[in-house]
């Protein structure tokens, strides 16, 4: 188990250090940051003199090794706009996407997990096509436009919910002000994540359902529920841990168009302005930061394998 | 009569066959119709638009009328004439970002499940590479990177989703190397060009079929979210997202409904016909189901 452990990460480090690699190699094609600065008011000296502070006069290889020095010693580098330390700008910023992220992941649960296992163990009826249709729709609605909808009912026509935003301002700090702020945003994620969670528990559990074993618990007169709850749903828990790894880097990315939409300040937000202001040290940080979470996501996806199913064999 | 069936169902072509299977799905069906319908719609806009697309043809943020069916934009613009040509650009960013995708996929799949060793060693860690990268956000940076427009997106889009299919096809050819019609060919000194593309290929076609379609769908997606975000299709050009854009403003969100609701139930509806022809492709191609 340690051994098998071992050995992935010391396979995911060098992919870690090629994301890097396209990463870096990807904004020097994109030209200088500085361009952004240029102006009536700033001579040719002042960029030149600011180019040589930031290391920009460098070799783009040489800038490479700099930058992974730096990171070596636990330094992600300065914003260029607001010359904060990215760690810290990276850690103010992450405790609301991981808020929203969270209970988006656990509200698509809650709602994919029965809805998958009802359809599956109903196949070919009426409530099973709804159920699958209504997955289609999940995944075929682009999360801006169903929040543009959510808006245009809850804030503009009902005024029931705020349309943006973490916290109403002069009511910091109450946790009902926050989840009030938070139902139209995790409702566009946990739908859309919802969407091919449920196809693919409901095929996984489709599949679950044809095995011998499911036949001779049946054949064995155990009733149709305690077949189903009992036997068929510790086994459902392989696909739904898969379905759990695989959701979380799309979360991650999935949340930059949402956080924009409801101006939720996070890393998605973060990382848009650091895009459009070119600020490469911050949108490297993020790469890196969303790049190792994703291998971790596998490697624990891989890991928890093992443990709902001792039949996978890790060391092998 | 019975004789007479079965002896229908033995004659019957391949591609008889997963038609057969494939008009069982009925919503499958529908789909088929309302994008059939919508390609044809989109391609045949320059004839049957009402107006032009980029020209001022009547009041700023007018009201559907008798004139104007869905209504004029902002700056006075037949919106029925921009959704039309919208989803024209809006398909061939999907078409051809797929097409791009599914070429790369299929080739380095090829190669690294064919000649395994440190090809596909090298290849799958990149492929790895790919995949770990958080997808909106290196759509995003790139497009932030080379001047978002119509081509670049394109080819961006084809860069971003090549991985699941290089995946499949690999693994497809992993099982097709081990069955004695490859082995027999190989043993028979046939070129390995005849082995790889008249051999491996056809018989991999199906799943990429089925998977290109997601991939069509996603990039779809992925074209609106960016138009939307400003970073996709620039205007005057309309895609089906950047006519989504204005209603990031208050005034036309509350106000003028018709300038952005048709545009995405018409991303909707394309998308989700698009899913449920692959669904329903899955089935009538998989050659266990009857």
């Amino acid at each position: 188990m340690y051994k098998y452990v071992l050995k992935r990460i010391l396979i995911a480090l060098p992919v870690l250090v090629g994301i890097t690699v396209i990463d870096y190699v990807i904004m020097c094609m994109a030209g200088s940051p500085l361009e952004m600065m240029q102006g009536p008011r700033i001579t040719e000296a002042a960029i030149e003199a600011k180019e040589a502070a930031l290391g920009l006069d460098q070799p783009v290889y040489i800038q490479y090794f700099t930058w992974l020095g730096e990171l070596l010693h636990g330094n992600l580098g300065y914003s260029i706009k607001s010359y904060q330390p990215v760690s810290a700008m990276i850690a103010s910023h992450l405790g609301p996407t991981l808020l929203l992220m969270g209970v988006s992941l656990l509200v698509s649960l809650l709602l994919a997990v029965p809805a998958g296992i009802y359809s599956a163990v109903h196949q070919y009826t009426k409530g099973d096509y709804a159920v699958v249709t209504a997955s289609f729709l999940g995944s075929s609605v682009p999360g801006f436009f169903l929040s543009l909808l959510l808006i245009y009912v809850f804030t503009v026509k009902l005024g029931w919910l705020p349309s943006g935003g973490m916290t109403t301002l002069g009511a910091e700090g109450s946790a009902l002000d926050t989840a009030q702020h938070m139902v139209m945003p995790v409702m566009v994620l946990a739908f859309s994540m919802a969407g091919s969670n449920i196809r693919y528990i409901r095929s996984a559990v489709l599949e679950i359902l044809q095995q011998d074993y499911l036949r001779t618990a049946r054949a064995k007169g155990i009733g149709r529920f305690r077949v189903i709850n009992k036997h068929a749903l510790r086994n459902a828990l392989v696909p739904i841990v898969t379905v759990v790894g695989m959701q979380i880097p799309m979360l991650f990315g999935g949340a930059v168009i949402i956080e924009q939409v409801f101006s939720w300040p996070g890393l998605g937000l973060m990382t848009m302005s650091a895009i459009t202001s070119r600020d490469y040290p911050v949108i490297m940080g993020v790469c890196l930061l969303s790049a190792i979470v994703v291998l971790a996501a596998n490697l624990v996806t891989d890991i928890l394998y093992a443990l709902v199913d001792p039949t996978i064999r890790l060391d092998a | 009569m019975a004789k007479e069936k079965t002896k229908d169902l033995a004659s019957e072509s391949y591609l008889q066959t997963v038609f057969r299977r494939f008009r069982r799905h009925r919503l499958a069906m529908i789909s088929l119709v309302v994008l059939i319908v919508l390609v044809a719609a989109a391609l045949l806009a320059p004839w049957i638009a009402p107006y032009d697309p980029d020209a001022i043809v009547g009041d700023f943020g007018g009201a559907p009328n008798w004139q104007h069916w869905l209504g004029t934009d902002q700056i006075g613009r037949d919106v029925l004439s921009r959704l039309l040509y919208a989803t024209r650009i809006s398909l061939l960013v999907g078409v051809m970002a797929t097409l791009i995708s599914t070429v790369i996929g299929v080739v380095l799949g090829l190669v690294a499940g064919y000649f395994g060793g440190i090809a596909d060693m090298v290849i799958m860690r990149f492929t790895d590479m790919v995949m770990s990268f958080p997808y909106i956000l290196l759509v995003l940076v790139a497009a932030a990177i080379f001047r978002p427009g119509l081509w670049n997106i394109i080819w961006i889009l084809g860069f971003v989703d090549w991985p699941g299919i290089a995946r499949l096809v690999r693994g497809n050819v992993l099982s097709l190397r081990e069955t004695n019609f490859v082995k027999g060919s190989i043993v028979a000194g046939m070129p390995l060009r005849h082995i790889l593309f008249s051999e491996i290929l056809p018989n991999t076609v199906a799943p990429i079929l089925v998977y290109a379609t997601s991939v069509l769908a996603l990039s779809m997606l992925d074209e609106a979210a960016l138009s939307f975000l400003g970073q996709g299709v620039q205007p005057p050009a309309a895609s089906l997202g950047n006519m989504l854009n204005g209603a990031q403003s208050l005034t036309i969100l509350t106000k003028q409904p018709w300038l952005w609701i048709p545009a995405g139930l018409l991303i909707v509806i394309l998308v989700m016909a698009i899913n449920f022809v692959g669904d329903a492709l899955r089935d009538a191609l998989d050659p266990n189901s009857r």
